[in-house]
């Protein structure tokens, strides 16, 4: 067995090296979850993939279509008296924040625990939106783990608080503790025995009538965790060095230890309520208190509100995420660090690397194609988003999740001069891009749809999903026919195109925005990296041909580059043979011909 | 459920003792990988990280995750000691540095300790798409221009290795990351054997072999560079410039355009469009780069590119 694979077994003196999101999903495992759904997003989507590697006896984990249907399936389990858990990125819980709004008053039967990962300094997302303050929309416990142990601890307290109370509790995480590894000591399974379903109406079904009743019991409720939050163990009170005292939750906490080792710590292991008394005594027993807290002043606030003198927010960055560094400097802005003297350390200019499509990547030809055809582009959520930069700058907008077909349908209604295209990736369309496209067939608007169709959620590493043929565990599913949807809702022009025929792709996109209505162009190859990394026989440029004319590196392919020969003071161009998969797009635009195949071609 | 995290004298009793690297006890060990997507960052750091944790260290290893395989810049710290807080390692306090490929090795440099830290760098340039974007005549290559020995000079212990080189002599240019893992070992005073038994235990059965043989070499080649001796490395030659002078000039034959669009819609840098007369013209004369896309794809001759030598004195007036 290798040394990082997941194993059931547990030895109590082994301390496991596990990232924060291998934590949560063993914490729920031990917690004995047993329906587990997730829609992909970074950096949440490795805790359903680790949940899919215990054993299917053990529960049941699955992707869903996107994170309201994952809440959803979570919430019917708990309705059906089993531990469920749903996962997913800071922005997923905005589209499962309906069901989700409505479940904080419904409560729970078995223990119902969302997981939601934020993503500070937005390493891979479109926003920083900090989940905590879903805790005050929601009126729902918000826990939030610092390091792997806590969230293997606190997840499964999560089950045990959300059954206590009856109420769905959050497990908010970051990038920082989702993707760090640290020595975790697990435990074992247990099987929490099936409550059976609970029928009451007044409770289950949110009619008026039962609502207005449930907002009692849910502000009632409020007063309950925060009396037991009070003296949980999970409020941890680090008493120091009573000069300053710092109040902060998650991974904050370890950067406030490594900058002030000695201060007095009030470590919040929930943010969400907040223990008034314990924050009161703790303002009481040092000179002053600094927040340290990532992206927006929650507990802050809270703590303003309650009258106490705290600082915060002055000192420390409300965008982005924060550092030891930052953290240092905040102390040092509030006069509590001594400025240490600047280094001149020499630092050379740094190079732009900017993330690109792979080599081969089949969605380069739909945007070469989109540029040529002047439209206005309305686009999405994938990789195809990198679409917009330099030099295929083929995207004109991107909102969020499923929201480029309706952008279109905005814009040709307002009298958008040019034509106008949307582009979508399969697992996007299947996510919320579906209702975009019948609202685009319902209300008539002349727009094309290009369905960027690589078989897979390559964004986020390669996922399954209901075009694929294959579930979570990797196990044989019905696909989704494309083309017989599309019909289904009404479009009557729909094309599938291969990605990797340059013309035909010219061709059928300038057909598609030609057509008066809604036209749904579906460009067709698989992803090159997932689920099967693919690899051809790479091409050369034959060197002595090539008049460095620069229209290969239109591509921005990242196995093309500048060689050491040069035309007209140009530089011709290289290919990297261990990068190049053989797609040939270049070798279809270059004008004289000169990029050919190493490889003898079988006709 | 359990407290706060395990302390350290919890992890002492969980684990084998310490044997060596006293210093760690006091202070964090940093160690910082950079590189490129794809590169094996994550497969380095992951291998410190295990080994450190063997030693019966606490470690935390941090990664970003997310854009990384679409070829942009990717990193992972690896902190190890008695008791590690930050997951992160602060600015200016990584004990090494170790850089997959050049221009990602410079550009973490002041995450190292100005006064003791080690930089180990492969030579290897990958170079973005990005960098090869400008397509005017003479144009640079949009690439780090410092020199090896530019760089070694400026910090406080440097290895500039030509660890991908090494690699394709051993028949795998995969295994270059465990060439400079072998340069690290020789810093890091882990029993040598312990990095070979973690090695085998983490790679693929087949490449076992190949991957020990990486780490002696990148071993033995900064052992020998520390005594100063002459190694092979090759030293990577800085991109040159193009020193060529041309003004670009357009052509158009506005009798031959057919207004059929092409030339506007497939000019890179769009500074062209169809005038009052659907006839194309130069609408933005200063963006034009002279690179003939519109008369290779005229398909009636309409439009010629002239690039005109700029003599010698003009260009020193310029």
């Amino acid at each position: 067995m290798s040394v990082l694979e997941v194993s059931v077994e547990a030895s109590a003196n082994v301390l496991r090296p596990l990232t924060g999101n291998e934590a949560i999903a063993r914490g729920s495992w031990e917690a004995g979850v047993k329906v587990a759904a997730a829609y992909p997003g970074t950096p949440s989507t490795e805790i359903l993939e680790n949940l899919a590697t215990y054993p299917a006896e053990d529960l049941h984990a699955q992707w869903s279509t996107n994170e309201k249907v994952a809440l959803d399936v979570a919430i019917g389990a708990s309705f059906a008296g089993r531990r469920a858990l749903a996962a997913m990125k800071h922005v997923g819980l905005n589209v499962a924040a309906d069901a989700f709004l409505s479940q904080a008053y419904i409560g729970v039967n078995g223990g119902l625990v969302l997981v939601v990962c934020d993503d500070p300094g937005i390493h891979s997302s479109q926003n920083e939106q900090d989940t905590r303050i879903y805790g005050a929309l929601a009126i729902v416990p918000i826990l939030e783990p610092s390091d792997a142990q806590e969230a293997l601890d606190f997840t499964k307290l999560a089950f045990d608080l959300s059954e206590r109370f009856d109420t769905p509790v959050i497990v908010r995480g970051t990038t920082r503790l989702s993707h760090t590894r640290s020595p975790v000591r697990v435990g074992t399974r247990t099987d929490i025995p099936g409550r059976g379903f609970l029928e009451q109406p007044a409770k289950n079904v949110m009619i008026p009538a039962h609502a207005r009743r449930r907002h009692g019991v849910v502000l009632e409720r409020e007063t309950r965790l925060k009396e037991y939050l009070e003296d949980a163990p999970i409020n941890r009170w680090e008493k120091g060095d009573a000069a300053v005292g710092v109040v902060t939750a998650g991974t904050c906490y370890p950067y406030v230890r490594e900058v002030l080792p000695n201060a007095s710590v009030l470590k919040l292991g929930a943010s969400w309520p907040l223990p008034d008394s314990l924050l009161r005594r703790f303002c009481d027993s040092v000179e002053r208190v600094i927040v340290v807290e990532e992206l927006e002043p929650v507990i802050e606030r809270e703590m303003r509100a309650l009258g106490l003198r705290v600082g915060g927010k002055e000192f420390f960055p409300r965008a982005g995420e924060l550092s030891p560094e930052l953290v240092r400097a905040g102390f040092e802005k509030a006069g509590v660090l001594q400025p240490r003297p600047k280094s001149n350390v020499w630092a050379p200019e740094p190079l732009m690397r900017p993330p690109v499509l792979c080599a081969g990547c089949p969605h380069t030809s739909s945007f070469l194609a989109i540029r040529a055809s002047g439209a206005r582009v309305a686009g999405d959520i994938g990789c195809y988003t990198l679409g917009c930069l330099d030099p295929l700058r083929g995207i004109d907008t991107t909102v969020a999740m499923g929201c480029s077909i309706g952008n279109a349908i905005g814009m040709v209604k307002a009298g958008e001069t040019r034509p106008v295209v949307a582009t979508i990736g399969d697992s996007t369309f299947l996510h919320a891009g579906i209702p975009g496209l019948i609202d685009a067939v319902y209300n008539q608007a002349n727009l094309t749809v290009l369905l960027l169709d690589n078989h897979i959620t390559a964004m986020t590493g390669g996922q399954d999903h209901p075009g694929t043929g294959r579930t979570l565990r990797g196990e044989e599913a019905p696909r989704v026919d494309y083309e017989a949807l599309i019909r289904a809702v009404g479009v009557k022009w729909v094309e599938t195109v291969d990605s990797y025929d340059l013309a035909a792709m010219h061709q059928q996109l300038r057909e598609a925005i030609n057509y008066r209505g809604v036209a749904v162009l579906i460009a067709n190859r698989p992803c090159v990296l997932d689920p099967v990394k693919i690899k051809g026989p790479p091409l050369q440029v034959v060197t002595a041909q090539c008049v460095a004319c620069q229209a290969c590196m239109n591509l921005g392919c990242p196995a093309m580059s500048w060689g050491k020969e040069t035309f007209e003071g140009r530089h011709k161009i290289e290919i990297d043979q261990s990068l190049c998969i053989g797609c040939s797009l270049c070798a279809q635009i270059c004008s004289v011909d000169c990029i050919q195949p190493t490889a003898e071609v079988r006709k | 459920m359990s407290g706060p995290s395990p302390t350290a004298s919890e992890l002492a009793k969980a684990m084998p003792a310490p044997s060596t690297l006293a210093a760690a006890e006091q202070q964090p060990v940093n160690v910082l990988v950079v590189g490129v997507g794809g590169q094996g960052v994550i497969m380095v750091s992951k291998l410190i990280a295990l080994l450190a944790q063997q030693q019966g260290f606490e470690v935390k290893q941090s990664e970003v995750h997310g854009m990384a395989k679409r070829g942009g810049a990717v990193f992972s710290h690896v902190r190890f000691g008695e008791r590690v807080w930050s997951p992160t390692i602060p600015l200016g306090e990584a004990d090494f540095l170790i850089a997959l490929e050049w221009a990602e090795g410079l550009r973490w440099l002041n995450y190292l300790k100005p006064d003791t830290g080690v930089f180990i760098c492969d030579t290897k340039q990958i170079v973005p798409p990005f960098s090869c974007r400008d397509r005017r005549p003479g144009a640079a290559l949009g690439y780090v221009r410092e020199t090896v020995d530019e760089v070694i000079a400026k910090v406080a212990e440097g290895y500039a290795i030509d660890a991908t080189h090494m690699a394709e002599q051993l028949g795998n240019d995969r295994v270059a990351n465990v060439v400079l893992l072998g340069a690290l070992s020789a810093a890091l005073k882990f029993p040598a054997s312990q990095w070979e038994e973690i090695i085998a235990d983490f790679v693929p059965k087949k490449t076992v072999g190949v991957n020990i043989e990486a780490l002696r070499q990148g071993r033995r080649w900064i052992e020998e560079a520390r005594k100063g001796l002459p190694h092979p490395s090759t030293v990577p030659t800085p991109a040159m410039p193009v020193h060529a002078d041309y003004r670009v000039r357009l052509e158009i034959t506005p009798e031959w355009c057919k207004s059929c669009d092409i030339c506007v819609k497939m000019c890179p840098e769009r500074c062209l469009r169809l005038n009052a007369e659907r006839i194309v013209e130069l609408a933005s004369p200063e963006k034009c780069t002279g690179c003939r896309m519109c008369e290779w794809l005229c398909p009636d001759f309409a439009l010629r590119v002239h690039l005109d030598p700029v003599r010698a004195t003009e260009g020193a007036v310029r």
